[in-house]
């Protein structure tokens, strides 16, 4: 039976400082078979092909348990290159190719055809002349294999993106010991017709015995091309099942499903409150991997919103380009007025806080006192917590009483675990640095607070203590929270309402209580086509 | 699908080549026209015009030459190339003391640099390897840095540490090198050998020689595994670095081969101009070299054999005709002297302004697009 397994993965657990990222997964894809592997971010999906590729990132945090088994054989797989040799190739999701290389150039890198001349003979292979003619002939048939006809000495730059990605895979199977390919999100850059291109692709390739590992979020690829399907979920394989005996409902249910604990349990009843506070209109922000193309929605007063969505669909990007910190375009209303988008100052001086995602880049000056980090956007843009120099109005300088006496008491109030107002934030752990985060947005006595994942990072008892602050400064203070997170559990435990984002647009909002069903359908992007499945 | 890149290709191209051709070729043909204006106000008669030219490029070409293979490898523009030029004259002062004259002596002087060329090359590189990104300022300052080591050597060891009795080369109080070293005992060795006269311009046709081989061997390099390596690295050192390329090493060889290109260089340079200005000889190497590549439309990120031609042809152009258009446009040749100077460091200036203005317009129409 084995025999017919080209890679068998037999209970692979690794631990990530004593957080269990994978559990005892299985994985057996098959020679020259289309194997599906989905699940969302966090799943553990990167981790197990890291894992495959022997990536120094495993080795270097204490390597892994279980047993990986290549065509019959038990491989110990320490680098990348040991991955290579044993016939494992790898398309990545960002595209390896230098812009201004032929197409040749780039799928021969550092793999060229040399011959030898008069000098390479007495100074060594590395003065070999490139053997141009004999590179283009095997990129052409490369391409060839992939369908593809496209003069092979076009420089990369100016290319269609689509045609990079195929460049990308002619690269791999170059490689002529290539026994297994993983395909790492492969068409989440691509247009419609040239994934379906890709997806053609990938059959031509299976059907020449490489095997396919296909890592996707976009669950009608995964029945249309794939033989087999593993589906993973917090670190846990939870399921395996054929292709022909799946369906889309099926596959969101598993990718999703996990029972959650609702942290609030009365779900107030947010539709008797129509205030609307913020409405966002066509809103489009440039940032890199997180895009907004074109976003509406409306936030009501007093609520809980969360926004959901799988990583890169723009979820991220929405609070960041409010709140000026991307480039963004759009309309924004607070009420009746206009905000100015691209000044963090304005968002700030008309009562927007924001606790960033990116809480050791942006959220925190890490070489500064717990007090200082508290108050200085509220110094800056208030200019509270000065007082004047000699009664001269002009030398403002820091209020050292007051800073003091606030901090102290954002410190009890949000029971940061410190050894005091003065120490710095670089000491502290992830879930009192995340404190200090929401209690500057605090001092800043906001009406609408933006937290971006805000327990990102950190251990689960604090992680709940986050949430529970989280509620009682909505409960308490009356601040309506946007809370964007990648974990839907969190999300479905304190919100009110939930957005999900999909390719940088609304997909839709739902209730926490909705089916599991329901918010897998919509997180890849599928809602819609329910109905017919 | 093959066609229909091809046509949006052409069509691209068709359309805009003429604004193409002005944007890439804006700093030569800027200076074609200073050149054409500087000419015309000196006066000069063109004889003396093209002898002039003849002498300076076949006495600079080798240096501006020794700066393609780093900025192939994406190590920017080499300054540390005052380095090599440090070597080179280490290799004439050798010959000074061991008093051989002639192309003997030339090529003698050539064999002593070169040893010290590849070591200081090897440093140079190993230094630039751990200052990734900032080669550029880092061959600056090492220049300045080795200059500080080159004056303790031939300023106080000589004449103690290093015996060297010749009252010809050593200071009145028998320690530390003259300011100038007489080179006349190998002045014209290589630009005398064969010299030709084609319409009164006298052309020194083994020098010439010289930098032709050059030439050809740079771009054999270019086309072999080394050189697909340094384009490699030119244009994404990580990419490179992941495709198995041993980056650290390749831009070793690279740098060291530009100083030993350099080491040569200010050897043959010296031996045209005749005399060897002990502490001064190699200061403006890298600056003007570099200058002159730049005035050919060379950039940080690309340069070519053509512009490196092209470039030294305008640099020169204008330095032999600004003083004359100085003193005959205001009076004092002191005035064209300043403009020199000034074109020459104003160059670079521009020059790296243009790079970074460009490669923030690249990101911004990226951001524009996304």
């Amino acid at each position: 039976m084995d025999e017919q397994y080209i890679l068998q993965l037999k209970n692979i657990s690794k631990e990530y400082f004593g957080n269990k990222v994978l559990k005892e997964v299985n994985l057996n894809v098959k020679a020259g078979e289309i194997h599906a592997l989905v699940g969302e971010n966090g799943a553990g999906k990167s981790t197990l092909m890291n894992i495959i590729f022997g990536m120094p990132v495993i080795h270097s945090t204490g390597g892994y348990t279980g047993e990986i088994i290549f065509d019959g054989k038990t491989v110990d797989i320490k680098s990348p290159k040991d991955a290579l040799d044993l016939g494992i190739g790898m398309v990545h999701q960002e595209f390896m190719l230098l812009p201004g290389f032929t197409i040749t150039e780039n799928i021969k890198l550092n793999r060229e055809i040399t011959k030898h001349n008069p000098v390479s003979r007495i100074l060594g292979d590395i003065m070999k002349s490139l053997d141009i003619k004999a590179m283009r002939k095997d990129a052409k048939e490369d391409l060839q294999k992939l369908g593809m006809d496209i003069d092979e000495w076009l420089p990369i730059q100016g290319l269609p993106v689509g045609y990079m990605q195929f460049v990308e895979i002619a690269r791999e199977i170059d490689k002529k010991n290539i026994r297994l390919l993983v395909f790492d999100e492969p068409t989440a850059v691509l247009t419609e017709s040239e994934a379906e291109k890709l997806l053609e692709a990938m059959k031509k390739i299976s059907s020449q015995g490489i095997a396919i590992l296909f890592i996707t979020h976009r669950l009608d690829e995964v029945l249309s091309v794939s033989d087999s399907i593993t589906i993973m979920r917090d670190g846990e394989q939870v399921s395996h099942m054929n292709t022909k005996d799946a369906t889309l409902a099926k596959i969101a249910e598993l990718m999703v499903g996990r029972k959650i604990e609702r942290v609030v349990h009365e779900i107030r009843e947010s539709k008797n409150n129509n205030e609307i506070i913020m409405t966002i209109k066509n809103l489009k922000v440039n940032m890199p991997g997180e895009e907004v193309k074109g976003l509406d929605l409306e936030v009501k007063k007093g609520e809980i919103l969360g926004i959901g969505g799988l990583a890169g669909q723009g979820k991220i990007g929405i609070a960041n380009g409010i709140m000026g910190l991307y480039k963004s375009s759009g309309e924004v209303y607070l009420g009746n007025t206009k905000l100015e988008l691209n000044n963090t100052r304005k968002a700030i001086e008309n009562k927007l806080a924001f606790v960033s995602e990116d809480r050791r880049g942006v959220g925190l000056l890490l070489d500064t006192s717990i007090e200082m980090n508290i108050v200085i956007t509220s110094m800056q843009v208030q200019n509270r917590f000065l007082k004047s120099l000699f009664g001269i109005k002009l030398f403002n300088i820091k209020d050292d009483k007051a800073i003091r006496s606030w901090a102290l008491k954002m410190i009890k109030d949000l029971d940061i675990r410190c050894t005091g107002p003065t120490q710095l934030t670089r000491r502290l752990s992830g879930g009192n640095q995340q404190k200090v985060c929401i209690a500057r947005a605090l001092t800043l006595e906001p009406e609408i607070l933006f937290v971006s994942e805000p327990t990102r990072g950190i251990d689960i008892g604090a992680k709940k203590l986050v949430l529970d602050l989280l509620v009682k400064l909505n409960r308490e203070l009356g601040v309506t929270i946007v809370m964007t997170s990648s974990e839907l559990g969190e999300l479905r435990s304190i919100c009110d309402r939930i957005a999900i984002i999909y390719d940088g647009k609304l997909e839709g909002i739902l209730n926490p209580t909705d089916s599991d069903a329901d918010f897998g359908l919509m997180m890849a992007g599928k809602y819609g086509a329910k109905e017919v499945v | 699908m093959n066609t229909q890149i091809d046509i949006s290709k052409r069509k691209q191209t068709s359309k805009i080549s003429f604004m193409n051709i002005l944007a890439n070729y804006s700093v030569p043909i800027l200076f074609v026209i200073i050149c054409m204006l500087g000419i015309y106000a000196s006066k000069l008669n063109m004889t003396y015009i093209l002898n002039e030219i003849v002498i300076r490029l076949s006495r600079n070409l080798f240096l501006v030459l020794a700066l393609i293979i780093p900025v192939m490898a994406g190590m920017g523009l080499n300054f540390a190339i005052v380095i090599g030029a440090m070597a080179g004259q280490i290799g004439l002062i050798a010959i000074k003391v061991l008093d051989m004259g002639g192309f003997t002596g030339f090529l003698m002087a050539l064999l002593i640099s070169t040893p010290f060329a590849l070591l200081f090359g090897y440093g140079t590189g190993q230094i630039l390897n751990k200052t990734k990104g900032k080669e550029m300022i880092t061959g600056l300052m090492l220049g300045y840095f080795a200059n500080g080591l080159y004056q303790l050597v031939f300023l106080t060891f000589m004449g103690t540490i290093i015996p060297v009795n010749n009252p010809e080369i050593i200071l009145s109080g028998g320690v530390g090198l003259k300011n100038a070293l007489d080179l006349k005992f190998i002045q014209y060795s290589l630009d005398n050998l064969i010299k030709l006269d084609i319409a009164g311009v006298k052309i020194p046709v083994v020098t010439i020689l010289f930098i032709l081989v050059l030439c050809f061997v740079l771009r054999f390099v270019i086309k072999t595994k080394l050189g697909q390596d340094f384009r490699a690295l030119g244009q994404d050192i990580n990419i490179a670095e992941v495709s198995g390329i041993n980056t650290n090493k390749t831009r070793l060889i690279a740098i060291t081969i530009s100083t030993v290109l350099a080491a040569w260089g200010q050897i043959i340079f010296l031996q045209n101009i005749g005399t060897l200005n002990t502490y001064n000889s190699h200061e403006q190497v890298g600056m003007f070299a570099i200058a002159a590549l730049l005035v050919g439309g060379a950039s940080v990120t690309k340069a070519t054999i053509g512009q490196a031609v092209v470039g030294t042809l305008l640099f020169h152009t204008l330095f032999i005709v600004s003083p004359f258009a100085g003193k005959n446009l205001f009076g004092d040749a002191q005035i064209g002297e300043y403009f020199r100077s000034f074109i020459a460091y104003g160059v670079i200036a521009l020059s790296l302004v243009l790079h970074a203005w460009q490669k923030y317009m690249k990101e911004h129409n990226k951001e524009k697009l996304g």
